[in-house]
């Protein structure tokens, strides 16, 4: 099997020139909540701070010129790093913020449509009327879930969802979820929770059978799996720069054109216009009419680092590690008396993330144990806590790898969880 | 290992064997705390004597500081009036948030609470019962001795 070479990429992370607790080596097992830095991305930033300052689409400047020239750079750059073109990929805050953006285009058409005020054509689909459905599922992040809530308790839509099964799968066999009032089916592509890798093939099939809108959050996918927007078939996907390697500060939103054409805009201001008088504005194509403000230049130059990146290592070969630590980790786990992944147990169609609860032990405790041991991994409801009351967990504790990881890692997890029985006597 | 400092021998019983925990039937007012991040949570009920003392029960779900807590919480304030409770919880937070020395006459089995703060992501599970008993007191209608009204924004604050 393929693996990389681990020690040479964390060389490019000077995260890991640091020591933590009791100077000890820093097993950094919390990527699924945001991953390190390799000092390719600072430096992109740096640079484009140092040499290419400017407002981006604006100015008659060389800098101006410049800076516009390295964001939109990045931006193509995104855009072919998940097989999209550039004037489909938006830029925004976070992945979350992407959500919203969705979500209020449906709450806009809606109260636009009321008035009876001018709204992009073919912006009917974002229309809702009393009693549409919005379709989820129960191991949604709250991200993916109270954007939804919001809309429908706005407009009179009702919030459906798909269950889970015992082994933290989609129950898709309640094909009546997907019905001609479902407008918008809203579902992770990989649980950042359970680690389960959907089958969205078999969502778009349902989805489009009823003519409804697919948007997949990529946050846990984009970082760790190739992904081919236009082999997925969904509408729209988002993720963010910093479980990619990438900056914090810069999420992105890929919609396929004839939907984001459709779509009003959501935060408005300078940038996203065309035309405007004080009566009124008319709004720039997608992606700018969702760009309001003065853009994260420099935070779109480090994401793309972030992709150059992981395109020198390859996407395959990235998957092909996580799989392998993936599978050690269950292994080591599934040995430890008392523990129990929450989440599918086999490595088939499953992430890096693995969440587990150990009888006796609460999981803020198991964390800090690890902590202690300079291991560091996610503790608490990881904002989804629909699915930890789905499967009887009140929280959990989680590791997730990334391509800096490597077996000694793994072995260190499962060391440190039996010193954690062992502190606490269980 | 420095893990000890927080961990000791008597918040570990605390939360092996909690002190007080159990719902009473009767109460004057009830609040549900959470601590998001985590999941720890508590309900917790008090009601007020007629010499303004509070009544106080509990039910908690949570990690080993938030529970060990709980449980010294209940041995420290229950059947207390308000500035006295109220005087405790304020000690605590100075105590976590300031590293304040720990006067064992107010806060117990508490001041093994101290190694806490040197873990700042653990101060609000240490701190979780005692907002609730006292956003639960001011909701009973708490007055302090110089009768002065508590707002119960200034509680939700420190939280």
């Amino acid at each position: 099997m393929a693996t990389l070479d681990v020690a040479a990429i964390k060389a490019d992370f000077p995260i890991f020139k640091r020591t933590v607790r009791n100077d000890q080596r820093l097993v950094y097992l919390d990527s699924g909540a945001t991953s390190q830095k390799p000092f390719q991305v600072l430096d992109a930033e740096r640079n484009f701070y140092e040499n290419h300052n400017a407002a981006v689409h604006r100015g008659a400047h060389l800098l101006a010129e410049e800076a516009t020239d390295a964001f939109e750079h990045a931006r193509a750059n995104i855009a072919g790093f998940i097989g999209a073109q550039p004037e489909e990929i938006v830029f925004t805050k976070n992945a979350t913020e992407a959500i919203n953006l969705i979500s209020y285009s449906f709450l806009n058409a809606t109260l636009k449509s009321m008035r009876g005020a001018e709204l992009p054509k073919g912006a009917e689909r974002f229309v809702l009327a009393e009693g549409d459905e919005i379709l989820v599922s129960e191991m949604e992040h709250h991200a993916n879930l109270v954007p939804w809530q919001e809309l429908c308790e706005k407009t009179g839509a009702v919030l459906r969802w798909i269950g889970l099964t015992e082994e933290g799968r989609l129950d898709l066999s309640d094909t009546g979820l997907f019905n001609p009032r479902t407008k918008i089916v809203a579902v992770t592509h990989q649980s950042n929770l359970l680690g389960t890798v959907n089958d969205v093939a078999a969502i778009v099939k349902l989805a489009k059978s009823c003519g409804a809108l697919v948007f997949l959050d990529a946050c846990q996918s984009v970082p760790h799996m190739p992904v081919d927007v236009v082999s997925l078939g969904v509408d729209f996907i988002a993720w963010s720069g910093h479980k990619m390697l990438g900056p914090l500060g810069i999420g992105c939103l890929w919609g396929k054109s004839e939907v984001l054409s459709a779509m009003p805009p959501f935060i408005s201001g300078g940038s996203m216009i065309e035309v405007v008088s004080m009566e009124r504005t008319t709004f720039a194509v997608p992606p700018k009419r969702f760009e309001a403000g003065v853009p994260m230049a420099a935070q779109a130059v480090g994401m793309s680092a972030a992709v150059d990146y992981l395109n020198a290592i390859g996407m395959d070969q990235v998957a092909a590690h996580e799989h392998m630590l993936t599978q050690a980790a269950l292994a080591g786990l599934s040995d430890i008396p008392g523990l129990r992944v929450i989440g599918p147990e086999s490595s088939v169609d499953r992430g890096s993330a693995i969440s587990f609860v150990l009888e006796g032990l609460h999981p803020h405790d198991v964390g800090q144990v690890l902590d202690e041991s300079g291991i560091a991994v996610r503790v608490g409801q990881h904002c989804a806590k629909p699915a930890c009351l789905r499967f009887g967990v009140q929280a959990t504790t989680r590791a997730t790898f990334y391509i800096y990881n490597d077996l000694e890692d793994v072995d260190a997890l499962v060391a440190g969880i039996y010193s954690a029985k062992k502190f606490f006597g269980v | 290992m420095k893990l000890e400092n927080m961990y000791q021998e008597i918040i570990l019983d605390h939360y092996k064997r909690p002190h007080g925990k159990g719902l009473a039937e009767q109460f004057d007012s009830e609040v549900h705390h959470v601590n998001p991040t985590c999941g720890d949570e508590i309900t917790l009920r008090v009601s007020r004597g007629e010499d303004g003392n509070f009544v106080v029960s509990y039910d908690s779900l949570g990690c080993s500081i938030s529970q060990a807590s709980a449980s010294i919480m209940f041995d420290q304030i229950n059947q207390h009036d308000f500035d006295s409770g109220a005087a405790a919880v304020d000690h605590l937070v100075s105590m976590l948030q300031r590293s304040v020395e720990p006067d064992e006459d107010i806060l117990g089995d508490g001041i093994a609470l101290a190694g806490v703060a040197q873990y700042p992501a653990r101060v609000k599970c240490a701190l979780l019962a005692w907002m609730a008993w006292k956003d639960a007191a001011i909701q009973a209608g708490a007055e302090s001795l110089s009768g002065t009204k508590i707002s119960s924004d200034s509680n939700k604050e420190q939280n």
